[in-house]
């Protein structure tokens, strides 16, 4: 079976591209950092590429709105081969500043499913604090692709426009359309409760993550790619002593990279 | 002409920013303010119809959800005070610059020169304040030196609303191209006044006003006298800003290559010579690749791989704006490792602030007579420096890893801010050592990335007078993290391409320096000045060449390349333009409107500054050992010492940096159960498909200075080394970088000083085989003002020498945390305990209870590296072989700060037992046993079943079971007879830890 090709986003601050590539990598895609202008001037095209991903960082240094301006310029330039590409059955993640783009761009946040209209938002922390802090998930288990057959991950966010926001309508819609597939718990896996520091930003209903209805479109907050090797867990020294000690030994991964293995399965299998 | 858009948050959704302004302004100035609302304004300074107003308000400024806003000022604001603030003309507006880019795009319009978006911001405020009080609250979130405020009550803006204009601080300036020659056949008080002042130009009154300083002193400015008077020629102001700039104390270093007293070069003999004597020692393994000649020193990493570091300081800067010199700190030390070698990709930063007391309750103290230009008070440096961080690292995707907050008053006056970048870089290049770069005569001389404005010349002394409404405001910069990444990132693209022969970054001097430098590789070089991409008219040549306008790399670029790189470039939004070539004529030629303005030997430009010779002195200080009783409850005073300023959690700094960016996080700078316990140092995986890590950490001990320096720099190397160890990393592979901030450095009692800490700095490098691989100097970190009553008033911070470390881990799954892991695990403590509690903090704090100002003492801590290294090597291979669950080094506050540590970390109790603590013979008192900061010691914990093994690797050293962990929550000390002395909960001493750093 041919390794899907996974296309990682590039350009105008975009920052975690390595590492989101490496997970791809990692997780049996053929991963390429590709730059968004040169999708823009046609140097690559997205229709080579079977998973697309907006990867985090401080695209345009969140100036105005974080997202928003890169949002703006993939869909001025963009649209139609993004169009193209969820028509024929690609994936799409976007993780923490990706998440932005996508839900500013319109691709997320609809119970409608993908548009060029923005139907929910990413704002301001309820602390108006960047935070960089580790956070109990729960994925809910259903059409999402990347999500599927986790019950927990432990994962950081680290952003200071965190909190999922739309009216209640949407909010409703999202909800009963089962988009709403990955949400902030605290250690034993209870409800957030919009109780910080497990719910770090305030998002409302706990959402951490968000797919369409189609479940092949998602983006979610925290970082996946942050937590691919077992020593990035913060207690991985604590763990790692107790292994010891009963002779066992280290696991090599971390949580993350069954997201990034489901993208890759999905192809695959 | 021009658009105004204002945005806000909805009124009926809470606003966060302005809520935690809410809080500030209550903790800060006690003022309770009932509501704060925030508003973003933009103000687009070109001609735009109505439908592109309005799509650009729509599609781009307003967010759907949270936001409303409108074409001019917001209908139905509820205010008191209304507060705007915006920038001065010529200072970087990172928003403004975006919103253009964005509505370029948007509209798919271009914007001519002159056209910008210039961003701002409104503040609306409600409450019974008094406009005095507004003021205050306004300097909150605005600095005079780059932006300017308005204030209005309702009232006044119901007749007059101040919001209903569009405000574009556009820079005009007349054109110029007048090129000055300067003649220095004048006698000593004319060349004194002109190294002082600089050159004259005729202000707008008709007076003569100085340029600002050269820097230059008599006998130097002689030399340049003769050189030019050899050529039958006086020097034109470009060449003699040129050279000043070329031989600044920044670039030359001329107080530590001075020839002092005896030694030819602190430099030379002590930092340089050690790492000499110790590369000369390692033979064929010797892992320094390239040291002391480039913008970072490179070190290897493994076979394929090498690593290169470099730490600086922007204290000047952020003293007088905080963000701003923080955020180009920040910025700036990135682009040492881009301009090594071939240009590195960057990995890790990291932070050191020293500041004074963050809860000074004085007043402030002013540069000027008459109560002008106050000092910013220590907690909105902190906050602003808080910031400049956390957007120059975040917003670049580098891990701010690691860091330390010191505190002293006498950093009131002037702050450090230490700032420095980890690069990695492939060994080789295209067959080539990737450390190595060699500019080629005929090679064109690109400079890419930001334009040429007037940032940052003679900076520092920009006096107010000069100014006019147009006027840039260069005082300070702040740095742009985005156009950066930008170049950053496409630096790498052209890099692998191989379409360079060499690179260095535009800091300290701009062009003048990185061309010149870079000459120096070929032999020559000629600049086309007129080529020189400029932000706006009416530079003067001069400016050009020395501007210090950030994120800017210059490359040497075969003519073949020039094509493919600059389109490359263009392809990734980044400018890049051939500004001259590279020769081998051995002169630096800069040519304007086909004149040649500078035509200079490059070895007198290079070496032609002239040796300075100082003398030191030194009086050794003498303050008496304090007799003090044990104090009455041991558990508050260990409360109060975890909460001590110094020792205290940083928490509320770290989690605002983005410390994970790169996935390559090991050891974070929070550890524990609960992740809130500052680390001895941080570990980071360079290579995330490979096992090896790099350890860093820091260390200071600005106080001992006060008794001895020599053990001060001693102390602080023995610490950065001790902080990797415990964290893992192997002894034999640190790596150290040196960074003195000294201050007053014209009078032989500070050079007395220095010296003995530079000759510390050789006999413990050495000792411990650790070399320096880079540094740098800052020797003038004095104020010098004015006190309310217009008294003078000097503020010097103390010699402070700052070591930073970086450690190679082989198998970063080996790193150890201090974290208590196990109940019933052993504690032992390597290392003897002396009385050595001289500048300690529990002298300071004892002293602040007992006397109102703390003690100092004579007993400074002393360093013996043979036993250390021993202990030390001997614990590497306890922990390679997994007998260490947990370590932790003992610095500041000692033994007790160290369990306490292990403990609230753990989660987990301790029983500790006093008398079975290594001591000095006669033995100490127990609170002395506790707080002495004694060098050399470690804090281990080790399991039961590990104990044998570990301590047969002991044999013959300090090493004693001191205690154990337990499962209940409390913190036991038994005292020498072995009765309890000191009992506390964990929930107590966490509180106590983490409280004073937090809002």
């Amino acid at each position: 079976m041919a390794k899907p090709r996974a296309l990682v986003l590039t350009g105008y601050g975009i920052n975690c591209d390595w590492e989101t590539a490496f997970a791809f990598e990692k997780a049996g895609a053929e991963a390429r950092r590709v730059h968004v202008n040169d999708l823009i001037d046609g140097h690559d095209s997205l229709d080579r590429y079977q998973i697309l991903s907006f990867p985090g960082g401080f695209s345009y240094g969140d100036d105005i709105s974080s997202g928003k301006v890169l949002a703006n310029r993939v869909k001025t330039h963009l649209a139609e081969s993004i169009k193209r590409f969820i028509e024929k059955g690609g994936l799409i993640i976007g993780i923490c500043n990706g998440f932005q783009v996508v839900v500013k761009y319109g691709l997320l946040g609809s119970p409608e499913g993908p548009m060029e209209e923005q139907k929910s938002t990413l704002t301001n922390n309820d602390s108006s604090r960047y935070e960089d802090r580790w956070v109990h998930l729960r994925p809910k288990d259903g059409r999402c692709v990347f999500t599927r057959g986790i019950d927990k991950l432990y994962l950081p966010v680290a952003h200071g426009e965190g909190k999922f926001f739309t009216d209640p309508k949407t909010l409703e819609g999202l909800e009963a359309a089962g988009c709403v597939v990955l949400r902030y718990t605290d250690e034993e896996g209870r409800a957030a409760g919009g109780r910080f520091p497990w719910n770090p930003n305030g998002s409302l209903n706990d959402i951490a993550g968000i797919c369409d209805p189609s479940g092949r479109v998602f983006g979610l907050m925290p970082h996946p790619e942050r937590h691919l090797h077992f020593t990035q867990h913060p207690l991985w020294t604590r763990m790692a002593e107790g292994y010891r000690r009963e002779g066992r030994p280290l696991p090599e991964e971390g949580d993350g990279m069954a997201l990034f293995r489901n993208a890759v399965t999905y192809f695959t299998e | 002409m021009g658009t105004r858009i204002e945005v806000a948050i909805r009124p009926e959704l809470p606003d966060p920013q302005g809520n935690r302004f809410i809080k500030r302004i209550q903790d800060d100035y006690g003022i309770r303010v009932s509501s704060a609302r925030i508003l973003d304004v933009y103000h687009v300074d070109k001609a735009l119809d109505e439908d592109q107003q309005e799509r650009c308000r729509r599609e781009l400024f307003t967010d759907p959800l949270t936001q409303h806003s409108s074409l001019g000022p917001l209908p139905g604001k509820a205010f008191d005070w209304m507060i705007e603030i915006g920038f001065l003309p010529g200072v970087t507006d990172n928003v403004g610059n975006t919103s253009r880019e964005a509505v370029e795009d948007l509209l798919n319009i271009r914007f001519q020169p002159g056209e910008s978006v210039y961003s701002a911001e409104q503040i609306l405020l409600a409450g019974p304040l008094k406009e005095e009080q507004v003021k205050r609250i306004a300097s909150i979130r605005y600095n005079p030196l780059i932006q300017k405020a308005w204030i209005q009550n309702r009232k006044d803006w119901e007749q007059d609303p101040l919001d209903n204009r569009v405000y574009a601080p556009k820079v005009r300036l007349a054109p110029s191209r007048q090129i000055d020659t300067v003649s220095l056949n004048v006698d000593d008080k004319e060349l004194t006044r002109l190294g002082k002042e600089g050159i004259l130009d005729l202000g707008e009154d008709g007076r003569k006003v100085g340029r600002g300083p050269l820097a230059l002193d008599v006998p130097t400015l002689k030399v340049i006298r003769d050189h030019f008077n050899g050529l039958g020629r006086d020097p034109t102001d470009l060449e003699l800003e040129s050279i000043a700039q070329t031989w600044s104390e920044h670039c030359k270093h001329n107080i530590f290559a001075a020839r002092i007293d005896e030694v030819d070069s602190l430099y030379k003999t002590y930092i340089q010579g050690a790492t000499k004597a110790i590369r000369k020692r390692l033979g064929s393994d010797d892992w320094c690749l390239s040291v002391f000649r480039d913008n970072s020193g490179v070190i290897r990493l493994n076979e394929d791989w090498s690593i290169c570091y470099k730490v600086e300081t922007h204290n000047s800067p952020s003293a007088l704006d905080p963000y701003g010199g923080a955020i180009t700190g920040i910025v700036g030390v990135n682009r040492d490792p881009l301009g090594t070698g071939m240009g590195a990709r960057l990995i890790v930063n990291n932070y050191g602030f020293c500041f004074g007391d963050p809860y000074y309750k004085g007043s402030p103290y002013y540069r000027l007579p008459g109560r002008e230009e106050a000092t910013l008070h220590p907690k909105v440096i902190f906050e602003g420096v808080r910031e400049g961080v956390e957007h120059g690292g975040n917003k670049s995707g580098i891990p701010t890893a690691w860091g330390f907050l010191t505190f002293d008053p006498r950093y009131m006056g002037k702050p450090l801010v230490f700032v420095g970048t980890v690069g990695l870089l492939p060994a080789t290049l295209h067959g080539r050592p990737s450390h190595e770069k060699k500019a080629q005569p005929g090679d064109r001389i690109i400079m890419a990335g930001g334009r040429v404005g007037k940032d940052g010349i003679h900076g520092a002394t920009f006096s107010s007078e000069a100014m006019h409404a147009g006027s840039p405001a260069t005082a300070v910069q702040i740095g742009d993290p985005i156009t950066q990444k930008k170049l950053a990132d496409a630096q790498i693209e052209i890099r692998d391409l191989g379409l360079y022969h060499s690179v260095t970054d535009n800091g300290a001097g701009g062009l003048s320096c990185s061309v010149a430098e870079m000459a120096r590789e070929c032999g020559g070089c000629r600049v086309v000045l007129d080529q020189i991409p400029i932000k706006y008219e009416g530079l003067l040549p001069y400016e050009t060449w020395i501007s210090e306008s950030q994120e800017r790399m210059t490359y040497a670029v075969p003519p073949e390349n020039v094509d493919p790189l600059c389109d490359l470039m263009r392809r990734r939004g980044v400018e890049a333009t051939v500004i001259g070539e590279f020769t081998d004529d051995g002169l630096c030629v800069v040519e304007f409107e086909g004149r040649r303005i500078m035509d200079l030997d490059m070895k007198f430009l290079h070496e032609g500054n002239p040796q300075k010779i100082l003398a030191t002195t030194y009086t050794e200080p003498d303050h008496p050992e304090p007799e003090f009783p044990e104090p009455e409850d041991p558990a508050e005073t260990l409360r109060r010492m975890l909460g001590r300023l110094n020792l205290c959690s940083k928490e509320y700094v770290v989690r605002q940096f983005d410390h994970e960016v790169q996935a390559g996080s090991v050891i974070k700078p929070l550890v524990g159960k609960h992740q809130d316990v500052a680390s001895d140092a941080a570990v980071t995986r360079p290579l995330l498909d490979g096992p090896e890590g790099i350890a860093l950490s820091h260390s200071l001990y600005p106080t001992y200075g006060d008794i001895d320096p020599y053990w001060m720099a001693a102390c602080a190397i023995d610490t950065a080394i001790r902080n990797l160890v415990v964290v893992g990393a192997a002894p034999q592979r640190i790596a150290l970088l040196d960074n003195f901030c000294w201050c007053s450095s014209d009078d032989p009692e500070r050079l007395g000083q220095l010296k003995r800490a530079a000759r510390a700095c050789y006999d413990f490098a050495v000792a411990y085989g650790t070399p320096f691989i880079s540094g740098k100097d800052s020797m003038y970190n004095d104020f010098k003002g004015f006190d309310e009553d217009d008294r003078p008033v000097k503020i010097s911070v103390p010699p402070t020498l700052l070591i930073s470390s970086l450690g190679i881990l082989e198998d970063v799954t080996r790193s150890v945390t201090l974290d208590a892991k196990m109940p019933g695990d052993r504690l032992y403590l390597l290392g003897t305990t002396r009385d050595e509690l001289g500048a300690s903090e529990y002298y300071a704090l004892m002293g602040e209870i007992l006397q109102g100002e703390r003690y100092i003492g004579k007993r400074v801590p002393t360093v013996e590296a043979g036993p250390n290294l021993r202990i030390y090597t001997a614990l590497h291979q306890a922990i390679l072989e997994g007998h260490v669950s947990a370590a932790a080094s003992l610095g500041l506050g000692g033994l007790a700060t160290a369990a306490s540590k292990m403990a609230l970390a753990g989660d987990l109790g301790m029983e500790i037992d006093l008398s079975a603590v290594s001591t000095e013979p006669g033995g100490l008192r127990a609170d002395r046993i506790l707080y002495s900061e004694s060098q050399g010691r470690i804090l281990v914990s080790v399991s039961p079943e590990k104990e044998e093994t570990f301590l047969s690797l002991f044999e013959g050293l300090p090493c004693r079971l001191v205690g154990r962990t337990h499962e209940e929550a409390f913190l036991r000390v038994h005292g020498k007879d072995g009765a309890p002395y000191l009992e506390e909960g964990l929930p107590k001493l966490r509180e106590a830890y983490k409280k004073t750093l937090w809002w």
